[in-house]
């Protein structure tokens, strides 16, 4: 090895060191942007090893360096762009989207570096086969998925569990391919199975996130993260680079924790989203919960209840950011805080489209970040709540949940209903993806807002104001 | 099978404890922008897009590190700018709006340093 291989070597450990600072700082808000920044670092002076390493070798053509600037030229542009249009409530749309890219990137590094080593006289050593192999299947995967997700959750496609007859068996087809022309390739080198290993693989992405509903997104990203993650690893193999094996790593971990804290917020397993559907697997007969009437409020009443209460929760649910209603919910927070009032948020893991996704949402808002409770840590304060505000959640909030013999038994819940007074906002008595009705709406505590959340919230400030004049 | 390749999983293997154990500690109320961090992580595709450059000499090869290189460079740049919008948002205290907020306001700024 040569000083200069040695310091490369080094700088890319270094980038490595980076990386795992950059996410270690995120554990908290206070550091976390020290730690994005750290990481960005990092992933410069990668880059710029890199570069370093390919003028070095001085076997770029002119077209070569044309090529590679103007793509990355290309791509930076138009990650800037994104990322500086996007709404937050996109936010998980385009964290698809790299996820796509990604995926498709390492793919591709794989796939180029195969066809150059088959057209060598050297041959293509096995083990590379193998890495590229399972480069190209994540990879592609990653790549089809990752845009089919996308297209879901911006409603390009429809966002609800798509299937068609023989949709299982082309998904279990793709696989079978995918993995019988990968071991085939393993044991035969050859550029046509990989091509075929690349379409079965682009249409297994495919057939797998059609039939996936939109309240699974958050599980799906997740898991598309850490494929892409995987894939990048992967194409460490093949090209032999620290810095993407170690990358890739830190991603696929990540993704691989998000993914389960997901699934189990939302007490189902991985095979059972795959599989696609809520409660559509086994139909529990519904166990008969306490009945009991609905109780209707008019806003003056509720705003005097929010008005003379000393602590309330804000429980927030994808229905409030599906109405754009964050702002209104975080002024009327504020107009509560003014009063003397106590206001925290209770957020549930799935509140959203992705892991994390509403706490973002209302930091948008400008909500304190202190102000918003994880699950764990808002459940015991409930009691002591004099109102519990329920906006556009549904599911998360039902007590059927503690019950065995229901669509959503043993699902983690926030324990609204222990609150002294309940106020739920909603347009109607619809149900959520469960599918069935929440008991909480027919607690005697509990007074039911009929109307959109946004108008609703507007008119909930309007009153409390007349009440402080 | 070469020592290279046991050394790059040996590599592989630990660098994913060191993510489990780095990544259990992020708290649920950043783990949007941890995703999206790790997003912008696993840009450093870049990379090994750039290293393929290197090699390529005819139309396939140029077409490949072209897409190779766009992916990843989009990637790249729109995870860190974007998980650094996102950040800037997390607040410890309500930014001040009217001025007899303003001594609260200087206080949680202050509060801040200290954290």
């Amino acid at each position: 090895m040569s000083s200069f291989d040695w310091i490369t070597q080094l700088l890319y450990v270094a980038a490595a060191v980076c990386f795992v600072l950059g996410l270690h700082l995120m554990n908290s808000p206070a550091t976390a942007r020290r730690g994005n920044q750290v990481s960005t670092a990092g992933m410069a002076l990668a880059i710029a090893t890199t570069f370093a390493l390919v003028v070095r070798a001085g076997t770029v053509s002119a077209t070569g360096w044309i090529v590679m600037i103007a793509g990355a030229l290309a791509g930076a542009g138009a990650g800037l762009y994104s990322a500086r249009a996007v709404q937050m409530t996109a936010m998980p749309q385009l964290v698809s989207l790299f996820n796509a890219v990604g995926g498709g990137a390492a793919a591709l590094v794989a796939i180029n570096d195969y066809v150059r080593l088959a057209g060598a006289t050297t041959g293509v050593p096995e083990a590379t086969t193998i890495t590229t192999v399972l480069d190209v299947l994540i990879g592609a995967v990653t790549f089809s998925g990752s845009i089919i997700a996308a297209g879901k959750l911006q409603g390009v496609i429809n966002g609800a569990p798509v299937t068609f007859p023989g949709s299982r068996i082309a998904n279990i087809t793709a696989a079978v391919a995918g993995i019988g022309g990968g071991i085939y390739m393993i044991a035969t080198p050859s550029v046509p199975c990989l091509i075929i290993i690349i379409l079965a693989a682009l249409a297994f992405g495919v057939t797998m996130v059609m039939p996936i509903g939109g309240a699974d997104m958050p599980v799906v990203i997740s898991l598309l993260n850490a494929f892409t993650g995987t894939a990048v690893a992967m194409a460490g193999f093949v090209i032999g680079n620290w810095a993407l094996i170690i990358a890739g790593a830190l991603v696929g971990a990540s993704g691989s924790i998000l993914t389960k804290l997901m699934a189990d917020a939302m007490n189902r397993s991985l095979r059972n989203i795959m599989i696609g559907g809520f409660g559509t697997g086994d139909s529990v007969a519904a166990v008969a919960g306490p009945g009991g009437d609905v109780r209707s409020v008019a806003v003056d009443d509720a705003a005097i209840q929010l008005a003379y209460a000393q602590k309330i929760i804000i429980v927030p649910g994808y229905g409030l950011a599906a109405a754009q209603a964050q702002h209104q919910v975080a002024e009327l927070a504020a107009l509560l805080e003014e009063r003397g009032a106590e206001v925290s948020y209770a957020i549930h893991p799935v509140a959203g489209r992705m892991p994390g996704h509403m706490n973002v949402l209302l930091a948008e808002a400008n909500v304190p970040y202190p102000q918003l409770k994880e699950m764990e840590e808002i459940n015991p304060e409930f009691p002591r709540a004099d109102v519990a505000l329920v906006i556009g959640a549904n599911d998360v909030t039902n007590p059927a949940a503690r019950r065995p013999g229901t669509a959503i038994s043993g699902m983690p819940i926030l324990d609204v209903d222990q609150a002294k007074s309940i106020i739920v906002i909603k347009r109607s008595m619809g149900h959520g993806y469960a599918g069935i009705d929440n008991e909480l709406y027919v607690n005697p505590k509990t007074s039911m807002l009929f109307a959109d959340a946004k108008s609703a919230l507007t008119d909930l400030i309007a009153a409390v104001k007349t009440l402080v004049g | 099978m070469s020592t290279q390749l046991l050394t790059d999983i040996t590599i592989f293997v630990l660098a994913l404890l060191v993510g489990f154990e780095v990544i259990s500690k992020v708290p649920a109320t950043l783990h949007t922008p941890l995703m999206s961090a790790a997003n912008s992580i696993h840009g450093i595709v870049l990379a090994g897009a750039i290293l393929i450059a290197v090699t390529a000499n005819n139309a396939l090869g140029y077409i490949l590190a072209f897409i190779a290189a766009a992916f990843a460079a989009m990637n790249v740049v729109g995870g860190y700018v974007v998980t650094g919008r996102m950040l800037k948002m997390f607040r410890r205290s309500r930014t001040p709006v009217a001025t007899a907020e303003a001594p609260a306001a200087v206080n949680g700024q202050s509060q801040d340093g200290r954290a």
